[in-house]
Formats: structure tokens, sequence, C-alpha cells
């Protein structure tokens, strides 16, 4: 059976996620499943039921100041569990996409400095260069003596290399810069 | 003619989670099951990509899709449950999506693949029946615990991977090999992934968890078949420890590890 709409009446917000992800957060019956499953949620300051309430009331301050999107770790229990098969990951997904497109100060900014760390360095060196990541974050955070002992127990395991391979390092720049191009274009399309 | 795979080992394969690129590999040399790197491999996107953008966390994926036929393979192995998740993710999407489909190959600038599958070791290995007249060393005094983390089976519907709930397909492995695995709640618990770097905190508490859950039920080892999972796992288990004033002292494999002691693969070749 088709999962049934529980409103009909929907938010900017909702709409926003709806074509940023295909999710439509109106789906959702407040079963609460998202919640229960969650391993992070005890971290959160809203559930992830009650953000995607939050969405669907067009809630827009709560959602991008909520720490909840950035806390989320994918691990996709509750996207398994939705028994109105809403993406819940993917509409946490959405919300960061949003919220960066705007220029919003997201709530946990190491979270974003990581993304932005680690795909500057998928971008520039083709392949994961941890040690260069690492050190691109903790520019961006400042954290300079955060987990440095394990880093010294990793280098001397000698799992982290010193040098990147930068093999399809042209082959990421192109994909990057093609993505973008037409991430414009289909911005431009449906303003 | 026997079958050959694409081997996709992902960067962590070549850095963070080196023990499992090369135990990976003895055990296939042992098995004699044929498998190729491919040539310029990049990174899937990982865990990062969807996060920011939706395409291009389908693009990368789909860019080793196209390498690997260009190779002639139509079976890629990506042992990186996180790379394994990405790259079926990618294949599931684009045939859900037609038009996300056109972007991809406009993004790649070339034609997307027709038919590259995309499979787990665990599967690989799953479906051969001459496993246990290999084994050559017994492993009595194990007791494991399977860990299959976040991505290997979820989402169930993309990632079509037994009971996305209670996997058992590393468990029937590893008891195939003549290892004792144990029955445990937390198979598909998330280790916190990707926050080790930002929110450790939160990556300690999950961790804990899964380690007294494993202690619990008596483990004296778990075994895994993630690298982010391991590194969580392995290299943060002391913070853990010191944390929560606790003794555990479990060591963390790769289940391909495992799998290399049972078969008699010399220890220095399993990392």
């Amino acid at each position: 059976m088709d999962p049934i709409l529980t409103i009909t009446s929907r938010s900017q917000l909702a709409e926003a996620v709806l074509s940023e992800s295909g999710q439509d957060v109106n789906l959702c019956y407040q079963c609460r499943k998202c919640a229960a499953g969650c391993s992070i949620s005890y971290a959160m300051d809203y559930k992830p039921v009650q953000l995607i309430h939050a969405i669907r009331l067009g809630m827009d301050d709560l959602v991008f100041s909520s720490k909840t999107v950035w806390l989320c770790a994918s691990c996709e229990t509750c996207t398994t569990r939705c028994p109105q098969e809403v993406d819940v990951a993917k509409v946490m997904d959405a919300v960061k996409i949003i919220a960066l497109r705007q220029g919003l100060k997201p709530a946990i900014p190491q979270v974003a400095s990581f993304y932005k760390a680690a795909l500057a360095n998928i971008k520039k060196c083709g392949r994961m260069f941890e040690l260069g990541m690492i050190v691109g974050l903790k520019l961006r955070t400042f954290e300079f003596f955060k987990d440095a002992g394990m880093g010294v127990k990793m280098f001397k395991k000698g799992k982290l290399k010193i040098v990147p391979s930068f093999r399809g390092a042209w082959t990421t720049w192109k994909i990057f810069r093609r993505v973008k191009r037409l991430e414009k274009k289909e911005l431009k399309h449906l303003t | 003619m026997t079958m050959k795979y694409a081997y996709y080992p992902g960067c962590s394969l070549h850095s963070t989670g080196a023990e499992y690129d090369v135990s990976f590999r003895a055990v296939c040399e042992k098995l004699g099951i044929d498998i190729e790197e491919i040539k310029g491999w990049i990174c899937c996107g990982t865990s990062t990509a969807h996060c920011t953008s939706r395409l291009l966390s389908l693009a990368l994926p789909f860019e080793n899709l196209c390498l690997a036929e260009k190779m002639g393979m139509t079976d890629l192995v990506a042992s990186c449950a996180a790379c394994f998740a990405r790259l079926r993710t990618a294949i599931y999407e684009a045939n859900e999506d037609p038009e996300i489909a056109g972007h991809i190959s406009k993004a790649l600038d070339k034609p997307l693949p027709k038919s590259v599958n995309v499979l787990s070791p665990l599967e690989i290995f799953c479906d051969r029946e001459s496993m246990a007249e290999a084994v050559t060393r017994q492993l009595p005094e194990l007791k494991v615990v399977c860990y299959y983390g976040c991505l290997l089976t979820r989402p169930s519907k993309v990632m079509q991977f037994g009971e996305c709930e209670y996997p058992m397909a590393m468990d029937e492995l590893l008891s195939s090999l003549g290892i004792t695995t144990l029955d445990w709640s937390y198979k598909t618990d998330c280790c916190g992934g990707a926050l080790a770097m930002t929110r450790t905190d939160v990556v300690l508490k999950l961790t804990h968890d899964i380690f007294e859950e494993a202690k619990a039920v008596g483990a004296n080892a778990i075994a895994v078949g993630c690298p982010l999972c391991h590194v969580n796992l392995d290299t943060r288990q002391v913070e853990v420890e010191q944390e929560y004033g606790a003794q555990y002292g479990l060591p963390i494999f790769y289940f391909t590890q495992l799998m290399g002691l049972a078969l008699g693969v010399a220890t220095e070749k399993l990392g």
C-alpha cells in the first residue's frame, strides 16, 4: 500500500526539502520510530521526529539553529525503520545542504568545517589524504591539539601517509567543477 | 573460466585500514579468487559528499564504476563498507531517477556504465562451498562478536544485504571456518562513524555501549568489515577505557584477518 499524506498544507521549507532530496516530510505521522532508534538522539536538542515536525510547520529558525542535523552520523536506522518510507537521513542532508547554500551559520561549525576540509582534500588529491585533511580541519577549527595523541599513535603504526598520491586528482577536480556548474544551472532554473 | 573481480579498495584501505587491504588480498589469493585493482580509482565521496551535494555524492562513485567497465569487468568488489554503500547507493538512485542519472552523466562527461554489480567481500566468500575443507588452523580460544556497523546493511532497500536488523553473513562465514561467533544485540548499532574527528564525545559513548555489550555476552574479540568502525573501536579503545574507568582489552580484527588465520595464511601477510 502506498503511504498516505497526513496533511496537505505545505510549508516552504518542506517544499525546499522535497525538491532537494525527493523526500516528503508531510508523510510523517509522528510514530517516533526515528527518534527511538537513533543512537545519537541523546545528544540532539531536537529528536529527528521533532525536527521533521518543525520542517512541516515551516519553523525555519528552529530547524536551522538546531544541532540535530549536524550530529546525524547518517547511520540510516531511521531511514530503514520509517513506516511511511521517509528517508530521514536524506532529510537531514537536505537541511544541511540548504543551510550551507544560504550561507547560514551551522549550529556545530566543526562538523561543517570537517565536510569542507574533507571535500577540498578529495578535490585536490583525488583520493583522501588523511594528514592533509587533518591539517585542513585544524586550520579551520583552531583545535590544534585535539586528538594529537591519537595522530601520533596512528603515525607510528604507519597508518598515516606523509605524501599524497595525487592519483585521480585531475579527474576529481573536473568532476567537482562540473557538478558546481550543473547545480548553479539547476538552481537558476528553479527560481 | 574463473570469475574475475574489479577491486575497489578505497582511500582508507590505502592508509588507516591498510591491514584490511593486505588481509583481503591474502585471503583471495589463498582461495584462488582473482581480483584486479581498478586503475586510477578516485575517492567515492565517503560520508561527507552526500551532506553537501547529492549530485557530487553520486558522480564520484560512478566514475569508479566507469573505470571498472573500461577494464572490461562487470563485477566490482568494494571491501570498505562505506565505499560499498556509496557505490550501491549511486546505482540505486540512478536507476530510480532518470533525471539524476542524466545529471551524473553530464558531471562525468561520459555515458554511465550499463551493468556493473557492486559486491561486498562477504557476498563473494559466502558463495564458496569448499571453505570448511580449506581450514588448516583451529582457533578454539576465540569468541567473536561480528560487528557489521551501519553501512553494510542500511538502508535495506538499497543495500539488499541480508536481514538489515540482524544480519548473519559474517557470522555464518566465520562459523564455517570453525570460529565461534556469539549472538549479541549491537551488530548494526552505530559507532559514531564520521563524528570521530569533530564530536569525539559522541563516539566514545557509542563505542562504550558496544564494548559493554560485547563483554556482557562473553566475547574476547570483535570482527569488523569497515575501516571507520575499526578506527573508532580499535584506536579509541584506550580513550574509552580512561573516560569510563573500564578495562576491555578487546582486540578488533577485520573479518578477513580472522579468515586468514583459520586458512593458515602467514600472520605477517595479514597486517
